[in-house]
């Protein structure tokens, strides 16, 4: 009899201490490594041409347009910074609004020594801390590799907008849930470009598949050197720059 | 739309000093988030408090034991509405106790909310309730004897084993407690802590210090609490329990300070990429909530006025009402002191850019959910809970014990 209750104890002490060590392991993220590219199937990526842009702001409208984005300034899924960099080492950036090219601030050529234009958009991380830290899964990562909001289960906590080290998400003034870039989403499960590299005149922005070995996108990663925003926070984000400026956060 | 939102960002835009990201005008998380790890810190101080009665048995606290339960709990109870009412859907909190993610800190949040609610300070309460709730139900009649029936969970045993059990009980709830109360507030620390594209948050620091900070103000705050009460009611308050507590409070508060100074040269020495931007907002936008309120009113002043009462002990040791008048100024300046840290962290947080080029404005909002009347009703709330809760489960006996008396028999409230 005493044999039997000791042993059944153990056995439930166990099962106890067991059931507790796999709980706080499921605390841990599942993904602790950005998750990789599948094999088969899309798996989508943006790139930038720094070099092209010429600050139209054109890719602002469509995606504003597009996107049912409310038309202040405050929130965007896709900006466009310029650059002055002077002589001296200092750096002016200014996020440039639709129709601010008919009166652009001017410094004598003089005193430049290079000036630039930067679109950002969602880096549609291939380990977004966004993902990581939405408390109940409103934000999630799509097989393809494209970070969407749920905005039906999104709470409005904003975590996600402050996990986000490159500011590009906003709460939606109307549904009041986290907004982003989505790739253009909907476009794109239709074999369309997004919006933004639709409109731009000048192909500063380029899209598509990186697993395609001939795309519009793997020529620009093969023809340029890349770069991307703050790679030291591990996010692997999957937009990328050619020929990005140091200065550039 | 909501035209109200657009206009106070419209205000903010000249204020903009430098380069933000478009979307980083609008601060997310305004004065409620400041609120909660404020409330929350207050919890786990004041849990820890009681604490030294039961696990260290600090006996001249002893009068404090349940004033300090009672005010975790008032406490406790409001520090999901800060949260709850500042989301965008307040209607789906609860699709984070259901549908939780558990790779995010902040789901987690439920789970040690509940766990330190129900079992660590409801089940204290009630053990060291439990035998004056029968006397009281015994004493009283109708509704009132219902109501305390109820609250003792129609429990009638008094005999010596379920006195014994409920000490023995209280013993292990207490010693699970203490590292659940540490759990709750580093927990609120990490949330911050955690965030790593925010340098001024993400720190490993951030718990420790949130812990020691609570501990701070939960200690002031029941001091203040019991010097304000027990004249009220017509006690004498205690010097024996006050300078005992104003000493762990003292030590509490150099740890605090040591640790955020740490946290200070760290960074300065260490001198990355951010420090830039972080140095010019401290100089500037943070300057008097953080130089003058945090350090220098919230604790360099009151180290330096508890440390004349060290020093000059003679002389206070036979003025009581100097010491009181000392340590009365020194806990009230805690509290703010606290509460400004509460703020530099949570507000500071987003008053710089990602960009590390520039920085934004915090307008507080007067009326509104966000705004300053909503938040000063949700820190008047847990006083008014306390109200209530003394009332029910009055502590004046052991209010006005000298703490002379042994530990267990007054802890059992016999």
């Amino acid at each position: 009899m005493n044999g039997r209750r000791s042993f059944l104890r153990g056995f439930f002490a166990v099962l106890l201490s067991g059931g507790a060590i796999e709980g706080v392991l499921k605390l841990f993220p599942s993904k602790a490594h950005a998750k990789e590219a599948p094999r088969t199937g899309a798996w989508y990526g943006y790139g930038v041409s720094v070099d092209k842009c010429i600050g139209c702001a054109r890719c602002m409208d469509a995606c504003k347009n597009e996107n049912n984005v409310p038309k202040e300034p405050f929130f965007v899924r896709t900006w466009v910074e310029r650059y002055i960099i002077r002589k001296n080492g200092q750096t002016t950036v200014k996020a440039i609004a639709p129709g601010d090219e008919a009166t652009p601030e001017t410094v004598s050529d003089k005193r430049i020594l290079r000036s630039f234009f930067v679109p950002k958009l969602c880096n549609q991380c291939a380990n977004p801390p966004c993902v990581q830290v939405c408390p109940v899964g409103a934000t999630f990562q799509t097989e393809d590799g494209v970070v969407l909001v749920n905005e039906k289960t999104c709470i409005g906590c904003r975590y996600c907008i402050q996990a986000c080290p490159y500011g590009a998400r906003y709460l939606h003034p109307v549904s009041h849930t986290a907004d982003k870039c989505t790739f253009c989403y909907h476009r794109i499960s239709q074999g369309k470009l997004p919006a933004c590299v639709e409109v731009c005149p000048t192909q500063a922005r380029v899209f598509g598949d990186l697993n395609a070995a001939a795309s519009p996108m793997s020529r620009f990663l093969r023809m340029n050197k890349i770069h991307t925003l703050k790679p030291g926070l591990n996010t692997e984000p999957k937009a990328y720059y050619a020929n990005l400026d140091g200065e550039v956060r | 739309m909501n035209p109200e939102l657009i206009r106070s960002l419209q205000e903010l835009l000249p204020q903009i000093q430098g380069y933000i990201y478009p979307n980083e005008i609008e601060i997310h998380w305004g004065l409620l988030i400041v609120v909660y790890p404020y409330i929350t810190g207050v919890v786990a101080g004041a849990f820890i408090l009681a604490s030294l009665v039961k696990v260290f048995n600090v006996k001249e606290v002893q009068p404090l034991y349940r004033l300090s339960l009672l005010t975790a709990l008032a406490y406790l109870l409001v520090a999901p509405m800060a949260l709850v009412s500042h989301l965008g859907h307040p209607e789906r909190f609860y699709e984070i106790l259901l549908t939780p993610q558990t790779s995010s800190a902040m789901a987690m949040f439920g789970f040690v909310y509940a766990w330190y609610l129900m079992a660590v300070l409801l089940l204290e309460i009630w053990f060291v309730h439990r035998t004056d709730m029968i006397d009281m139900a015994e004493r009283s009649k109708g509704a009132t004897r219902l109501l305390y029936r109820a609250l003792s969970l129609f429990s009638r045993d008094k005999g010596e084993r379920a006195v014994a059990f409920d000490h023995k009980a209280l013993k292990v709830i207490t010693i699970v407690g203490i590292p659940s109360a540490f759990l709750l507030h580093g927990y609120v620390g990490f949330i911050f802590g955690s965030i790593k594209a925010n340098p001024w948050w993400s720190s490993v620091l951030i718990p420790i210090v949130f812990l020691f900070s609570a501990i701070v103000s939960g200690i002031a705050l029941v001091v203040l609490l019991y010097m304000i009460i027990t004249p009220l009611t017509g006690g004498k308050i205690n010097m024996k329990c006050v300078d005992k507590s104003v000493d762990f409070l003292f030590y509490a508060v150099i740890v605090d300070f040591s640790l955020e100074m740490v946290d200070f040269i760290h960074r300065v020495y260490q001198s990355e990429e951010e420090i830039k931007i972080l140095s010019e907002m401290v100089m500037s936008k943070l300057f008097s909530s953080l130089i003058i309120i945090q350090v220098l009113l919230g604790m360099l002043i009151p180290l330096l006025l508890i440390s004349l009462t060290k020093i000059f002990k003679k002389r206070f040791s036979l003025n009581e009402d100097m010491r009181k008048m000392v340590y009365f100024i020194s806990v009230i300046l805690i509290q703010f002191g606290i509460f400004a840290t509460r703020w530099n962290v949570v507000i500071g947080g987003q008053l710089f850019s990602k960009s590390f080029r520039g920085l934004t404005t915090y307008k507080m909002g007067f009326g509104g959910i966000e705004g300053l009347l909503y938040a000063i009703f949700l820190l008047a709330l847990p006083i008014a809970i306390l109200f209530v809760l003394l009332k029910l489960l009055p502590p004046w006996k052991e209010l006005r014990e000298e703490g002379e008396v042994g530990t267990e028999a007054a802890g059992a409230g016999v």
